[in-house]
């Protein structure tokens, strides 16, 4: 086995990699010829849209691939030390002390059971010599490196008692504390609020500084991208199309692809659209309010406002968003508009009819009016039955003939731009912005006056985002909608909202017209939220 | 995004707009070697049921004194209901009343299997009802479950055996018998799936557009479920043809006279060490049937519910 030479010559060198996908996969290889090296020292982003291979790229240079998904062709030079050769037991070895990894989702990366202190001294029993008062020191040493607070403290604690922004700093003090040469990152802030993610990418950044290390960042989201790479590498279907600094790749894109990529991200400022005057209100919420009570026979009654004083209104042919980070509320205000859950006070008004507290039969003939398109494409649609079976269900509880129903299918999908041939498809068929496109026509069937979009754009790809969002902007345009905008992308908000309340902890700290709350927000949350917002004083695509 | 142009970017995103072509389920069931295997034995089995009577079978309850406890292969004579008397082969032996018992063990494939697939029928049907009606409806949750709890807290031979004694021994005293205690095990798959999937988003969307509760019982939850039922329903039937051999095999079962496996075994116990064919035949039949069903449902298991399949 040769020794692998340090100080010279990139961290990692990734030559020609060719890595195979199993027969009956929708391309033959997962990752084609790739190449592209990580320097001492740099952070290079790794960027594709979801299917672009990045993630098997990283599991491949970790050696974590599955059989199914052999390395067939390439090089993966670790400190010049072929990693796609090297024997399983020289792989551990490598592992946390050469080369270390932090993945997406802090919340299943680290074993419920074990405390943290523990975890990251397996690390460290694993790998070196080291007796106990030396690693306890240097586990709260690097502890104290992530910045977390009372490290005697953390490294007692279980991964449930942290919050999510303090696991992943535990998953980066695993990762960190052998020293390695390169850390690949996995998309390790996709699954934070904004805020957390802004801390994260900081503390990356400076822990990368500070040790010199080689860091392959891998990430879907080009606002994140802006912030902390060097170089950019973007992949699309397996293949590298574009390699650069980042000002290079970013503003001055020379690929077709990439050039579409920085296009379809949305900008940060508000669209500035004239808001129409004088239209009728469509939807009024009054002081509404959900509780969930813990009614423990033995415990005392525990009470979690979700939402609280909420009072909003939309008129018509208006967007208004409301935006949040994850446990603020807005998707529950979402499902008490839609009265999937009842509200526990406050009133809500459709045409000014209050809804919130009649009963289930009082509100059918209602419901037309107030439809909602879901996050997740995948869940949205019942596996078991066609398109058009779902298209056509509304229309037809409310006493419309099938025929007539699949006549309004037919032009519903041309309004979304799908053949009609799709209605006779089942969902599995489609691809995400597709299906997307589906629950948008079948909201669309009922007639709405309101649109209810509950972080419906939000597991869509980047160019993908970008046409369903037209596509709603269309829609609202041509049919006059009312519609109801939930993100926490600051991004799409800014793209399509007329107004904007800010929710935190189930409250609207901040509401008026998007124009006004973009430029100069007023509430101190909100003004930290728009400070987190990666890349936000970045022009993608604009030199 | 001012400049931009839907088309351009439906050219170059990732994902294409056509449509997938897809393996369908039924595809990927064929393909399946234990479902081959498991089904084929099955089917064979119930084509021997089926066709009994012309495969060189005499009546199965028919007995003759002179031909007592013969070994298998013997040729002996047996006295037809007409008082013809004929020359039969009795390829797996007689036993000690001398009835024919190739006859009795090829006939007795028809009760086992007609048990087994009406059983897991029935417990199906009834825990589905069940199970959705304490998943869905939630204020029905507590009483449905106490009672299904209640029920499973007997073991299932002695529900089986009071109610033998308590009705007359039939096919359908032991069918329900033993469909009774399955119907909890159904309820509770049902019902845990009913809890997962009333929460999925196309649920809430029917919610939405307004269909009523029982569409979104039968139309929206119910098919999302087939696939584990399907699973569960092959064990159910395997472990009723068990119990029904057990049951018949205590004397509780089906009355003496009719070939079922159980009651053949029960016969030949008494002189197993002189006569083992009398136990070892029927037994063989029963392993291999129990032993198919069971490879069946493994087969499915993998096919229809992968996520299932990586969990056990």
């Amino acid at each position: 086995m040769t020794t692998p030479s340090r100080g010279s010559g990139p961290v990692l060198d990734v030559r020609d990699l060719t890595i195979a996908l199993p027969s009956g996969g929708d391309r033959k290889e997962a990752v084609s010829e790739v190449s592209f090296s990580v320097e001492r020292g740099e952070i290079l982003c790794l960027v594709g849209e979801s299917g672009s291979g990045k993630s098997v790229i990283a599991q491949a240079v970790m050696g974590l691939l599955p059989n199914t998904l052999p390395v067939t062709k390439g090089q993966m030079l670790l400190d010049g030390e072929d990693v796609a050769k090297v024997t399983t037991e020289r792989l551990r070895q490598l592992r946390a002390t050469r080369m270390s990894m932090v993945f997406q989702e802090p919340m299943t990366a680290l074993n419920p059971v074990m405390r943290c202190g523990d975890q990251i001294d397996e690390v460290l029993r694993e790998h070196t010599a080291l007796g106990p008062a030396e690693r306890r020191r240097k586990i709260l040493d690097t502890v104290r490196e992530v910045a977390l607070p009372d490290p005697e403290r953390i490294v007692q604690s279980y991964p449930h008692q942290l919050s999510g922004g303090q696991r992943q700093r535990i998953m980066i003090a695993m990762a960190l504390v052998l020293e390695p040469a390169l850390l690949i990152a996995d998309e390790p802030t996709t699954a934070l609020d904004v805020t957390t993610q802004a801390q994260i990418l900081e503390l990356i950044k400076n822990l990368q500084a500070r040790h010199g290390m080689g860091v392959l960042f891998i990430t879907h989201d080009f606002g994140v991208v802006a912030e902390i790479a060097r170089r950019v590498a973007v992949l699309r279907l397996g293949r590298l199309v574009e390699t650069g600094d980042k000002d290079a790749v970013l503003k001055r894109p020379r690929h077709d692809y990439t050039i579409m990529l920085m296009g379809a991200v949305p900008d940060l400022k508000p669209h500035g659209r004239p808001i129409a005057p004088d239209q009728p209100i469509v939807l009024q919420t009054k002081k509404l309010e959900k509780t969930y009570a813990d009614r423990g026979w033995f415990s005392a009654r525990r009470v979690v406002h979700a939402a609280a004083d909420v009072s909003l209104e939309v008129r018509r042919g208006q967007t208004l968003g409301i935006v949040g980070e994850s446990g603020s509320g807005k998707s529950t205000v979402a499902r008490c508009i839609v009265r999937l859950i009842d509200p526990s006070g406050g009133e809500v008004f459709i045409h000014g009819e209050e809804i919130a507290h009649r009963s289930h039969r009082a509100l059918r003939p209602l419901r037309r009016k107030v439809q909602i398109v879901f996050q997740d494409p995948y869940r949205s649609l019942n596996p078991r039955r066609t398109v058009g079976e779902a298209i056509i269900e509304g229309p037809v509880n409310y006493g419309l003939s099938r025929a007539e129903a699949f006549e309004r299918a037919r032009r519903l999908m041309d309004l979304v731009r799908m053949d009609a041939a799709a209605l006779e498809r089942y969902p599995h068929q489609f691809s995400g912005g597709q299906r997307q496109r589906i629950c948008i026509a079948r909201a669309l069937a009922m007639e709405p006056e309101l649109l209810i979009a509950d972080e419906a754009v939000s597991a869509l790809d980047v160019s993908v985002q970008a046409q369903v969002l037209e596509l709603l902007e269309e829609i609202r345009e041509r049919l006059n909608l009312a519609m109801l905008f939930i993100t926490h992308d600051l991004r799409v908000a800014a793209q399509v909202c007329d107004h904007v309340a800010v929710m935190s902890q189930g409250r609207v700290v901040e509401y008026g017209p998007a124009n006004e709350v973009f430029v100069s927000p007023q509430h101190a949350y909100t003004k930290a939220l728009f400070a987190a917002a990666p890349g936000r004083d970045f022009a993608f695509g604009r030199a | 995004m001012a400049a931009t142009d839907i088309k351009r970017y439906a050219e170059l995103s990732v994902e294409s707009a056509d449509i997938r072509p897809h393996e369908s389920t039924w595809q990927r069931v064929r393909r399946s070697g234990s479902v081959r295997l498991g089904g084929g034995v099955i089917a064979l089995l119930i084509l021997i049921a089926i066709a009994a009577p012309w495969l060189g079978t005499v009546d199965p309850t028919m007995f003759d004194a002179g031909s007592r406890d013969l070994v298998p292969g013997k040729t002996g004579e047996m006295m037809t209901d007409e008082g013809d008397l004929v020359k039969h082969t009795f390829w797996f032996g007689s036993d000690s009343l001398g009835r024919d018992i190739y006859s009795r063990v090829i006939y007795g494939t028809r009760v086992s299997l007609f048990v087994g697939l009406v059983t897991a029928l029935v417990s199906l049907v009834i825990g589905i009802l069940f199970g959705l009606v304490a998943g869905y409806i939630r204020w029905l949750d507590g009483m449905i479950m106490r009672v299904m709890d209640g029920i499973m807290a007997i073991p299932a031979i002695l529900i089986a055996i009071a109610l033998v004694a308590m009705w007359r021994a039939s096919l359908t005293t032991v069918i329900i018998a033993i469909a009774i205690p399955e119907i909890p095990r159904v309820t509770r798959l049902v019902r845990s799936l009913v809890l997962t999937i009333r929460e999925e988003p196309y649920v809430e969307a029917a919610i939405s557009l307004g269909s009523s509760t029982p569409k979104i019982m039968f139309s929206h939850i119910l098919p999302n479920t087939i696939a584990p039922l399907v699973v569960q329903g092959t064990f159910i039937c395997a472990s009723a043809i068990l119990i029904e051999s057990i049951l018949s095999f205590l004397g509780v079962g089906l009355p003496p006279e009719i070939p079922t496996w159980g009651n053949i075994m029960a016969e030949g116990r008494i002189q197993f060490v002189s006569y083992p064919h009398n136990v070892f035949i029927p037994g063989v039949f029963l392993t291999i049937t129990v032993l198919a069903v069971n490879i069946l449902g493994d087969g499915l298991r993998d096919t229809l519910d992968p996520k299932m399949a990586k969990r056990l």
